[in-house]
């Protein structure tokens, strides 16, 4: 029987299984693809839990402090018996959750915390390590990470598990340099392309179901941004419900957060207009809404039961920074606490209800980063019950006049999805979930 | 569709519509949203022509070693039923080519006519489909349909047959160094061979089969290092063709813009054609100087304008769109009181002119 | 690009002239630095034609190649350029000075100088790459015995070529990008890849404004091209007869007055372009920036008898630390170009992560006596009128003096306040005039510099089995040396 064919949970045990089952085979590494919110790190505490079991020591490398104190904080729930050593630089100050668990040691050298079974840090600070050797590492975000990092830490592991999302925002430099293109080492690669690229036998696992994203939204992002490993929804269509505590008083901003609320997407359109980057009215626009759903007291109902969405479950997105600072000083004293942030910091992150300011709004023209599929993927797959984009209308037009010039290097593997193709199947769906403001 | 061909003929001013080859057809998809370029492109206007009437010759000679060295290259690389490029498809990609079988399909004897060409390449593209004869078919006419007129590629590829399945192979003379070339030239000749894979496609299709069967992996067939020698590299066309057929399918839309011209428009030579062809808006960027035969007047009329466009796509981008120079000017002096939906751009403008007063004190 | 160079842009274009995008010389240029104008046959590869170049302008030098496809005259090209551009190497180093010797004890040496490369555009670097790849290899005895100076050549030239994508680098410079970090002309970036049409923005001839300049230099009868490739019709109309006259003659003076009167229009502008850059004042983090090009200097030189020819591409090691060099380059380049010049920094003050003003209140002497022992913590108030884009409690700097630190605790209605932790001195009153008085204009930033520190590698031999395991010793094959170059 086909995974499709099993229930949601089976499918994605089944698949958690094989993993599970592959360490114990002769692998150097397993690779995992998880599209967004499909327990990447349920996964990563599973294989933690097993490993450890097995009575093998192991390494976790993560790309931030906050992915690090995140898996810290699951394992310790999880786990409390696994003893895991913290390993940080000289200026980090151990977050509440840390401090919290007792089961964890924080340190700065590798040898305070050597007989732990479990050492998690960054990968940065594991590439500041000369020595020292673990049998196992867990390596995730394992897309995020450059292969550059992953050639510093390497002499490190033994063998590996990789855990990533391939849709999500490519590793990026401030420099531009091509002398590397179409090498398998290319340093500016991600981690997992170039191991795959040394190592193309390795096995490929793909989870199968987002538990994050709703009924709603889980086709919507596998067509566009997964179009051959798609994914599907652990819950069915009744099994999410965004209820509002204030009834709406039939103003754009509640006609769209009521559309979001029934169909899990609201496109809140603007007028068509070439705009700066920080396009005053569409940013108040998207505090607005983020103020408003929180105005109206919004309830989460799930398949864990109901539960009111405070700021703290609230995200806002965005694609550069000053337009993050712009919504921020917008959002004001009535949206304290809700997160509002870049595509590249919000990867990784899960909120109940998100608001985006599309990356394409207000443009003539649109660069590759404008279009990189990964920036619209983050945005588009926070949530797991509504996603509010908002943006300025005349984005089609915008991709219709796209020139398409881009130069190809010789032995660079074709990314998929492109952009521009992801853009215009987002779009297409938000289309029929489209709220005109001041209308 | 159909209903605009005569429009589009009488735009031409009773000139023969111009030969398409891949090139003209991959530089459709340069500047997609130029209303201008789009109109000649769909009537098969002469832009050359055009632009040498208006004063302004597109300036893209080739220099005679180029072609020489294009032309040396690819004579060497075909010589002897393409012994050299059989060889490399063997040992260079590992391909088993059982014993090779060359067509050239440009030479039909007693008969010059492109009808007569393209009907013996489907004939042999046909028998090949069914009966996996032969291998290498050079020079294969194909057609394809621009803006719903059926025009002829002129053939400057191989197609190469294995196992059923068929492959483009271009050669070109750009050199490909350590296993890299120049990307723009690798980009070019990629979107160039989408046009042949699409239209193979077409008529494969055509033919009852499988449009599958023609591979989006094309084989670039290039010289290696500093020398003659020639290497192949397997290029994945997808993104390529993607964008071809979607800009092939958007000049079909060309109807919607010819029908708001002025019924007599046309861009026959006389003094009415600098006119005519500011009739058809354009959306000129410097990028343009690279691939439109326009671009120069294009660039004038931009500049005579004080368009912010003229000074690039991401100039115009940092002033939020404002169109005009001197009215961003304006706005940045202050001297011009913003409509509503300038005041954010023109604050910031504002703001920029006084940082750099400042910074450049005495200078300025 | 930024809205603050794209005003520019607009000045420009509106007063005929271009206009300034920096206040100081943001690059390195030498007493004698030797200014290379390449050219190369269309069509092929690294075909070298024509080569002028010389220390002086009165004196240019022209190598060139009377039938390019003659494999012999190349090499005999080759030969020619070495012998200039090794003279130069040797005689811009300088003497060896003695430096604190490193942790292990070892001597540690720097030449005071360094040779500089001026070039017209990227594409010759493209081009000396191209021809540094052709003939590194190539092998001074055996079949295809070439002159000593040729791999040599090929060796430096792939060292400068390397060299020029380190960002902040003045080894080997082109005069377009150094110009264009300075100015700003009425037309695009794309156009201003022309040097002689960039050249008459900046610097436009009597009678003609910065548009008709360029106008005329668009026309390649009148400027012809800065090379590396030669105009088409130059090639059709002039070198194909001269080159078939020498192959019919073996007299190649035709051949050679055709590439000079080519030659000779770009090699002018090429000195006055190097004017005007060093009439502009030199930026404070010049010297030490071409300190670091010296010490990559005397590190390759002083190892260049034992080296091999760089490999053709990079092992994976030594990628990854080649990007890690080429970021942390990036990453100082871009905030020293800050701190030296307000027009820069008036960028960061656009973008609100930097912001300047006239210190209008605050608390000079102010002690934070919170603590065990008090300390020297000032607050000064600074009326701003820029758009703020930091949050409070962001660490700050003073742009005139990066020493002097700070935070912001407040942003209100009149301005920022920001408390200062150091660079004060270390009593309990201020040095004196360490901390800015009422009235005083200053700039404080978010930015720092160099806060990326060197990173730690493997060693080749421990290539990790996920970039494919240790890559072989890299040794000079026969083949390479054989390699044909036709």
């Amino acid at each position: 029987m086909t995974l499709d064919a099993l229930p949601p949970a089976e499918a994605a045990g089944r698949v958690v299984d094989a993993v599970l089952a592959d360490l114990a085979r002769d692998h150097r590494g397993v690779i995992v693809d998880s599209p967004p919110g499909a327990g990447k790190s349920t996964l990563v505490v599973r294989a933690t839990a097993h490993l450890a079991a097995a009575g093998e020591r192991m390494m976790i490398v993560a790309q931030t402090n906050e992915q690090v104190d995140d898996l810290i904080e699951r394992i310790a729930a999880k786990h409390p018996d696994i003893e895991v050593g913290r390993l940080s630089a000289s200026g980090y100050v151990p977050s509440e959750r840390v401090l919290a668990a007792p089961s964890v040691k924080v340190a700065q050298k590798a040898d305070d915390v050597a007989e732990r079974p479990v050492v998690i840090a960054t990968a940065a600070k594991w590439a500041t390590l000369s020595e020292g050797s673990w049998p196992w590492a867990i390596v995730d975000e394992a897309y995020q990470m450059r292969s550059d990092m992953l050639l510093r830490i390497a002499g490190r592991f033994e063998r590996a598990l990789f855990v990533g999302d391939p849709g999500q925002l490519d590793p990026f430099s401030t420099v531009e340099v091509e002398r590397w293109a179409g090498l398998s080492w290319d340093p500016m690669r991600s981690a997992v392309s170039v191991l795959l690229a040394h190592n193309p036998d390795l096995p490929v696992h793909r989870l199968p179901v987002s538990w994050r994203l709703p009924a709603s939204a889980a086709p919507v992002v596998s067509r566009a941004f997964y179009p051959f490993t798609g994914f599907r929804a652990g819950t069915g269509p009744g099994d999410r419900r965004l209820e509002f505590g204030a009834r709406g008083m039939g103003t754009a901003h509640d006609r769209a957060l009521d559309e979001a609320a029934a169909s899990g997407w609201a496109l809140y359109e603007l007028p068509a207009r070439h705009t700066l980057r920080t396009d005053a009215e569409a940013v108040q626009a998207t505090a607005d809404l983020a103020v408003r759903l929180l105005q109206r007291g919004p309830v989460a109902h799930a398949e864990g039961g109901a539960a009111p969405v405070g700021p703290g479950r609230i995200a806002v997105g965005a694609a550069h920074r000053d337009q993050v600072a712009a919504i921020r000083d917008a959002l004001g004293p009535d949206g304290a606490g809700i997160t509002v942030d870049t595509a590249n910091r919000l990867q990784g992150r899960e909120y109940d209800v998100t608001v985006v300011l599309h990356p394409l709004s207000g443009r003539r023209d649109a660069t590759a980063f404008h279009l990189e599929a990964g920036r619209l993927c983050v945005l588009a797959s926070r949530h797991r019950h509504a996603c509010v984009m908002v943006a300025r209308a005349g984005i089609p037009e915008l991709l219709d006049a796209h020139p398409s010039t881009e130069p190809v290097r010789l032995g660079v593997p074709v990314k998929f999805p492109d952009g521009w193709e992801a853009n215009q199947s987002v779009l297409a769906h938000l289309a029929a979930h489209r709220v005109a403001a001041g209308s | 569709m159909t209903e605009t061909a005569p429009d589009l003929d009488r735009l031409r001013g009773g000139a023969p519509p111009r030969n398409h080859d891949a090139r003209t057809i991959a530089a459709l998809t340069a500047n997609p949203g130029c209303a201008r370029r789009g109109v000649m492109d769909a009537a098969g206007v002469d832009k050359d022509a055009v632009a040498r009437q208006l004063g302004f010759p597109a300036p893209y000679g080739q220099s005679q070693f180029a072609i020489t060295r294009g032309n040396v290259f690819e004579q060497q690389v075909k010589a002897d039923g393409c012994a050299e490029l059989l060889t490399l498809l063997r040992d260079r990609l590992g391909l088993t080519v059982p014993e090779a079988r060359y067509d050239d399909l440009e030479e039909v004897a007693g008969s010059e006519s492109r009808e007569m060409r393209h009907a013996r390449t489907r004939r042999l593209l046909a028998r090949a489909l069914e009966t996996g004869e032969g291998t290498l078919f050079d020079h294969p006419l194909l057609r394809l349909e621009i803006g719903g007129r059926a025009v002829y590629l002129e053939p400057d590829v191989i197609a190469f047959q294995l196992a059923g399945r068929f492959h483009v192979v271009e050669i070109k003379s750009f050199a490909v160094i350590d296993g890299q070339a120049e990307p723009e030239q690798v980009a070019a000749a990629a979107r160039q061979s989408a046009v042949y894979v699409l239209a193979l496609r077409r008529l494969v299709a055509e033919l009852g089969h499988d449009p599958a069967r023609v591979a989006h992996e094309v084989f670039l067939v290039c010289p290696e290092n500093f020398t003659n020698r020639p290497t192949a590299t397997p290029v994945d066309v997808r993104p390529q063709l993607a964008v071809v057929e979607r800009q092939l399918a958007r000049l079909t839309r060309v109807d919607e813009i010819v029908a708001a011209l002025p019924a007599d428009l046309t861009f026959a030579p006389g003094a009415a054609l600098p006119e005519s062809v500011r009739a058809v808006q354009a959306r000129y960027a410097p990028e343009c100087m690279a691939s439109c035969e326009m671009a120069f007047f294009c660039r004038d009329e931009a500049r005579a304008c004080g368009a912010t466009g003229a000074l690039g796509r991401s100039v115009r981008d940092d002033l939020g769109g404002v169109d005009s120079i001197a009215m961003a000017l304006a706005l940045a002096e202050g001297t011009l009181e913003p409509a509503a939906e300038l005041a954010e751009t023109a604050a910031q403008l504002r703001t920029a002119t006084r940082l750099r007063r400042e910074a450049l004190g005495g200078l300025h | 690009m930024s809205v603050l160079s794209s005003l520019a842009r607009l000045e420009a274009a509106a007063t005929g002239r271009a206009q300034p995008v920096a206040t100081v010389r943001h690059c390195h240029l030498a007493g004698a630095p030797l200014v290379m104008i390449p050219l190369k046959l269309a069509g092929e590869a690294a075909a070298p034609l024509a080569v002028m170049l010389g220390r002086d302008r009165a004196e240019p030098a022209l190598l060139v190649v009377p039938q390019p496809r003659n494999r012999d005259l190349r090499f005999a090209f080759a030969a020619d350029l070495a012998k200039i551009v090794l003279e130069h190497i040797e005689a811009s180093r300088g003497a060896a000075e003695a430096l604190a010797p490193g942790k292990d004890g070892e001597e540690r040496f720097r030449y005071t100088d360094a040779p500089q490369i001026l070039l017209p555009n990227p594409g010759g670097v493209g081009f000396l790459a191209r021809l540094g790849r052709s003939t590194r290899f190539r092998s001074t005895e055996g079949p295809y015995a070439v002159e000593p100076g040729v791999p040599a050549l090929g060796r430096w030239l792939t060292w400068f070529a390397d060299r020029h994508d380190h960002p902040g680098s003045s080894l080997l410079l082109t005069v377009t990008e150094a110009l264009r970090l300075h100015w700003a002309t009425g037309q695009s970036s794309l156009e201003d890849g022309n040097l002689a049409a960039l050249m008459g923005w900046i610097d436009p001839p009597d009678g003609l404004d910065g548009a008709a300049a360029a106008a005329r230099a668009e026309d390649p009868v009148v400027c012809p091209p800065a090379g590396p490739a030669t105009d088409p019709t130059f090639d059709n109309e002039v070198l194909a007869p001269a080159i078939a006259s020498y192959d019919e003659t073996g007299h190649e003076q035709r051949v050679r007055t055709a590439l000079e009167g080519q030659l000779a229009p770009t090699w002018d502008l090429m000195w006055r372009a190097v004017d005007l850059l060093r009439a502009l004042p030199e930026g404070a983090s010049v010297a030490k920036r071409w300190e670091r090009d010296r010490d990559g200097f005397t590190w390759f030189h002083r190892n260049f008898d034992e080296g091999v020819p760089q490999p053709r591409r990079d092992t994976a090691v030594r990628a990854a630390r080649r990007l890690h060099d080429l970021e942390r380059a990036q990453d100082a380049y871009e905030a020293q170009r800050a701190f030296d010049d307000p027009l820069i920094m008036a960028e960061h003050r656009l973008n609100g992560q930097a912001f300047g003003g006239v210190v209008a209140g605050g608390d000079p002497a102010r002690l934070d006596e919170s603590g065990k022992r008090p300390k020297l913590r000032p607050h000064l108030l600074i009326a701003t009128a820029d758009p703020v884009r930091l949050d409070t409690g962001t660490a700050v700097c003073n742009a005139a003096r990066p020493g002097l630190k700070g935070k912001i605790v407040d942003i209100g209605p009149d301005g920022v306040t920001v408390e200062l932790t150091g660079g004060m001195g270390n009593r309990l009153t201020p040095a004196p005039g360490s901390v800015p008085e009422l009235g005083d204009r200053v700039v404080f930033t978010s930015l720092t510099g160099g806060s990326f520190g060197p990173a730690r590698f493997p060693d080749r031999e421990s290539t990790p089995w996920t970039h494919g395991g240790p890559p072989p010793e890299y040794v000079p094959a026969d083949e390479d040396a054989q390699e044909e170059w036709s």
